[in-house]
């Protein structure tokens, strides 16, 4: 049986879909059959990030209406082949996604994937919730700043009221935290939360740091999910994260000001 | 059947076009179904003096919100008593104290007879045990309820005790309140077991505990309880109230209690936030 995971954050810009694409290549690069579906219906970004946009033919939408199969929607990604990416649609809105719709479209991904991941919209209204109604487990995606935490924190409350698993009592929605865009010298200087204060705020287990970087906006133009890139602390934090979701043990990397300078010096980014 | 119901003389309807015959005698009135919750009034003895000296007792604390307040009336523990419940003597005392009895429950046949000569309705539904009428029931004689009950434990010989015991028991919340989250525990105490977080809000008609950060609001005795109390680990409160007096944090809460383990109480008019040590 699948694992659904809603990738959520509350708030826009920090980093939900570039998570998507990275934590997904991540599971798939490991060889596990994945899925990842873009529920910004109307500002769709995913396709753009993973690199495939030129070839979306059918979407999430159109599956959903039964104008074409799932099979045709599906985009097979060109590097890593255990990979695929359900667009959605640029020319409708949120109101096009159904709750029996995203339900049957999620019951046939099941059966042919191991991890099925949601890229949530910003925001809590129809397309957020329909993202993260049928989760398992969900990682909140927040920047190290007082309205990210606090949207973080409304969208928390959201999982553990609205999903299906909330409303059907079943066991609670697994959350983790990733803090995204981090930078341990300006929470040095005290211009950022720290990793301390966000989960004391919080108050969940934390998956992931992701340092503040480059490297994850170069990858994002040119539409290669930056967990590919060993050379990038991005990269390799986002790499980190899929080993931990997986039940690895790792250190959490680049979070202390020091550390990052060597290994900048080192990976030369 | 034990749903109270009303018959609401229409008077206005001569105003309304959509009653086609407006002269006949139907349209001077309407009779619908309601559904009301009451406070019930537990008696536990069949002496009137008794039962006076503890309402009166106990309205004292609590007048204006039992002002007028149609009442029910549940007989379960007077039904063998001697001598029998005089029935013209208990409305005649409750109308006295600006009740309004409207109706017994739970008492013998005979009871209920006597009830009927005194003017009172009577509720049934809840002798017929797991009946489809529970769930009415409990609209009627659910948390809502306030019972002058006599706890076998106290010392209190008479009729009633002089607090309102409420049937709803504390609301227990261990998981974190978060951002947007409301949580009220009616007719009672909240104990919350994790943080309150900015803009959460917590409500209690009682004392409200929070052994963990309280970032958000919290606000005690809802329904005008000024002895209710707020309890906190460490005191980092967007807003506090008590009864109707609140108090704002606007930038942050004074450093002398910040981040403190507090108690709030209301003095006067007044919230005091005391350090707990």
């Amino acid at each position: 049986m699948a694992k659904i995971i809603v990738v959520t954050s509350g708030k826009g810009g920090v980093g939900k879909t570039t998570t998507s694409a990275s934590f997904a290549t991540g599971l798939a690069k490991r060889g596990h059959k994945t899925v990842v579906i873009d529920f910004d219906v109307g500002l769709r970004n995913l396709d753009l990030i993973m690199g495939c946009e030129r070839r979306v033919v059918y979407d999430f939408v159109n599956v959903i209406q039964g104008e074409a199969s799932l099979v045709q929607a599906l985009i097979k990604d060109k590097r890593v082949d255990t990979l695929n990416i359900l667009p959605a649609s640029q020319t409708r809105d949120k109101d096009a996604l159904t709750q029996a719709g995203v339900e049957r479209v999620l019951n046939e991904l099941r059966e042919t994937h191991d991890y099925i991941i949601c890229d949530s919209p910003a925001g809590i209204e129809t397309g957020a919730i329909m993202a993260l109604y049928y989760a398992d487990e969900a990682i909140v995606v927040t920047n190290p700043e007082v309205s990210s935490v606090r949207d973080s924190d409304r969208i928390l409350g959201i999982l553990q009221a609205k999903s299906k698993r909330a409303l059907e009592g079943a066991d609670p929605i697994k959350e983790h935290l990733l803090i995204t865009r981090y930078d341990p010298t300006r929470v040095h200087h005290g211009e950022m939360l720290s990793i301390e204060d966000i989960t004391d705020l919080l108050g969940i287990s934390l998956i992931g740091v992701i340092p503040e970087s480059q490297s994850v906006l170069q990858a994002s133009n040119s539409g290669i999910p930056v967990v590919l890139d060993d050379k990038s602390d991005s990269g390799l934090a986002y790499q980190d994260v899929v080993a931990r979701f997986l039940g690895e043990d790792r250190q959490m990397r680049f979070v202390e000001m020091e550390k990052k300078g060597f290994l900048k010096r080192l990976f030369g980014t | 059947m034990d749903t109270v119901r009303t018959d609401k003389v229409g008077k206005d309807n001569a105003d309304t076009k959509d009653i086609i015959d407006s002269s006949s005698d139907d349209s001077a009135i309407e009779i619908k179904g309601s559904v009301f919750t009451l406070p019930v009034l537990k008696i536990c003895t069949t002496e009137i003096q008794q039962v006076e000296k503890a309402l009166k007792k106990h309205l004292a604390q609590s007048l204006s919100f039992f002002k007028n307040a149609p009442i029910v009336i549940d007989l379960e523990r007077t039904k063998q008593l001697k001598p029998a419940m005089d029935f013209q003597a208990l409305t005649g005392l409750l109308r006295a104290q600006q009740l309004v009895p409207v109706a017994v429950q739970k008492g013998s046949l005979e009871q209920h007879l006597e009830a009927e000569k005194a003017g009172l309705a009577i509720l049934t539904g809840q002798a017929s045990g797991k009946s489809k009428s529970q769930e009415s029931e409990a609209a009627v004689a659910s948390e809502q309820t306030t019972t002058l009950d006599e706890q076998d434990s106290t010392t209190q010989r008479g009729t009633a005790s002089d607090e309102v015991t409420s049937n709803a028991p504390t609301k227990m919340v261990s998981q974190p309140i978060r951002s947007g989250q409301r949580i009220y525990a009616r007719g009672g105490d909240l104990i919350v077991l994790a943080a309150v977080n900015a803009g959460a809000e917590v409500m209690a008609d009682g004392n409200i505990h929070i052994y963990a950060p309280l970032r958000g609001r919290a606000l005690a005795g809802v329904r005008g309880d000024q002895s209710a109390r707020i309890f906190c680990h460490s005191m980092e409160a967007e807003l506090i109230a008590i009864a109707g007096s609140y108090r704002v944090f606007e930038d942050r809460v004074p450093d002398e209690i910040r981040q403190k383990s507090v108690q709030i109480c209301l003095r006067g008019e007044q919230l005091d936030i005391v350090p707990i040590h």
